[in-house]
């Protein structure tokens, strides 16, 4: 156990990749799970995993145009269709539901369909060029100093905003036609959560790959809710576990050499079947 | 002048008219329940007065100091509400968020407001329990203080008593009366027409034949000829 405790502070020191992968793994898993609720409660989880893999398309639009910055062209086209989805999918719920699984399986076929016929990198290893892309794999290990500043930069931005809006979040997500009804501009907030999951999910595809970041979004938002009664326990209670899972997740795999992403996402389900056990347990006592 | 009036509003979605040339007129201190069949348009119209639909033709209009975001509104619970995590303080504390505009946090005023609120709906003691966990009941209860908080003037409720077991029902009809004799304008949809002829001053049916006017006069019509009324018939004598 020592010996594993040297290693990390070892890696810590002398790292910087180390280091950076803590600092955005941790930033982004904690921005992730904030809005989680909200997408759980409103029924939109797919909606994370449909811009996932809408990022996913534009990354593979971006390499074969051959932009320095993925970033440019990645954040434009996923916010947009985070609106487009939100917008649509809020009065009728098939309508919304097959819309978000045309866009995601489009673009996913997009994505894969150009890196194979425009192999971008150079190494010919279109295999390992997605599959990197789709699970993360290591490129957690391999970010630069400017990665790590946009990462803080926009995490910082997302986390004020949610504090900003966290009540019209809240009232938007318990009963959006009262909020209309009342005053609230909920068009308007509503914009604002599809916006800022849309800049989560294009930061979090650093960290697990485009496949796996609905599970960095609801996970931690689920457990919580087995456990929490009021929405603010909830949120804080995510927030924690998130952040919990993604620097456990990102130790096991450093000391085991196992994919930053799916790891992250393992640790995630053990705490979600812990906070279930609790759940069910306290819910029997209270019966 | 009328707190809310209707004039000649057709109703309807998605090209499809459902109500046509319905008019009214709430005042200040009214008492109105909307009945109809299932079907005849009650949550349309309900949801145009909110301002969530817009009418096909007509006008709705609020007057007498009345702004149209001052409504008060008791929804039909959701599927979302079944299983939310949300505290009871919450819940009621988010009827103000009309009034914040782009102030993030809520004031030292509306908490209070909130837990008087609270008070009065009976469900302080409730304040820190979860909203999913109470009875039907109680829930309604939580949305009556959210309600209030939103509004000093007019409340809309849908249905607030479906679901309800009959002794909940009274209460709930009872703690609608006093807030009603505090002067509060009440609009109920509802299907319990008993209700509406013990305790509403007025009475707006709606489906193949239309009446609005007093509930004496909607008494009288339903004696003389069992809910037959003509299309622009009743009287307001209020």
């Amino acid at each position: 156990m020592v010996e594993v405790f040297n290693k990390l502070a070892d890696y810590f020191q002398n790292v910087p990749a180390v280091r950076y992968a803590f600092i955005v793994g941790i930033l982004i898993a904690l921005c992730a799970s904030l809005l989680g609720v909200t997408l759980v409660l409103k029924r939109f989880s797919f909606i994370g995993d449909g811009l996932s893999h809408v990022a996913f398309g534009a990354m593979a639009v971006a390499a074969v145009v051959g932009l320095t910055d993925n970033m440019l062209l990645i954040m434009p086209v996923t916010i947009i269709c985070a609106v487009l989805l939100l917008a649509t999918g809020k009065n009728s719920k098939i309508k919304g539901d097959a819309s978000v699984a045309m866009i995601s399986v489009g673009a996913l076929a997009i994505g894969y369909l150009l890196m194979n016929k425009f192999p971008v990198s150079g190494s010919g290893n279109v295999a390992g060029d997605v599959c990197s892309t789709l699970f993360g794999s290591t490129s957690i290990l391999s970010l630069t100093e400017t990665d790590v500043w946009v990462t803080i930069i926009l995490s910082l931005i997302v986390l004020v905003l949610f504090v900003l809006f966290y009540n019209k979040i809240f009232s938007v997500t318990f009963d959006e036609d009262f909020a209309r009804a009342t005053g609230t501009k909920a068009g308007l907030y509503n914009l604002i959560i599809a916006i800022i999951i849309a800049v989560i999910i294009v930061l979090a595809m650093n960290v697990v790959g485009s496949l796996l970041i609905s599970a960095l979004i609801i996970f931690p938002a689920l457990s919580a809710m087995r456990v929490f009664k009021s929405f603010r326990s909830v949120t804080v209670c995510a927030a924690c576990v998130s952040v919990f899972c993604a620097s456990t997740g990102i130790i096991i795999s450093i000391i085991d050499g196992t994919p930053v992403g799916s790891t992250i996402v393992a640790v995630d389900i053990a705490v979600f079947v812990v906070f279930w056990i609790i759940g069910l347990i306290k819910g029997g006592v209270k019966r | 002048m009328a707190q809310l009036t209707c004039d000649s509003v057709t109703l309807g979605y998605e090209g499809k008219e459902i109500l046509t040339d319905l008019s009214f007129s709430v005042s200040q201190g009214d008492y109105l329940c909307i009945v109809g069949e299932n079907g005849s348009g009650k949550s349309t119209l309900m949801k145009t007065i909110l301002g969530l639909h817009s009418p096909m033709k007509g006008t709705i209009t609020t007057g007498d100091g009345l702004k149209p975001t001052e409504i008060g509104y008791l929804p039909q619970q959701t599927l979302v509400q079944r299983d939310f995590p949300a505290s009871v303080r919450e819940i009621v504390i988010s009827g103000f968020q009309g009034k914040c505009g782009i102030r993030p946090f809520y004031s030292k005023e509306e908490k209070r407001q909130a837990a008087e609120n609270m008070k009065k709906m009976r469900i302080e003691d409730l304040a820190k329990r979860c909203y999913r966990e109470l009875s039907g009941g109680q829930q309604q209860r939580v949305l009556l203080a959210r309600a209030l908080c939103a509004t000093q003037k007019m409340l809309l409720l849908d249905e607030p008593v479906a679901g309800l077991d009959p002794k909940v029902t009274a209460e709930m009809y009872s703690l609608i009366n006093e807030l009603h004799s505090e002067g509060i304008t009440i609009i109920m949809i509802s299907h319990d027409i008993e209700a509406a002829m013990r305790y509403a001053t007025h009475v707006l049916h709606i489906g193949k034949d239309v009446f609005f006017g007093s509930k004496e006069s909607f008494k009288r019509g339903m004696f003389m000829d069992g809910f037959s009324f003509n299309k622009k018939g009743g009287e307001r004598n209020g």
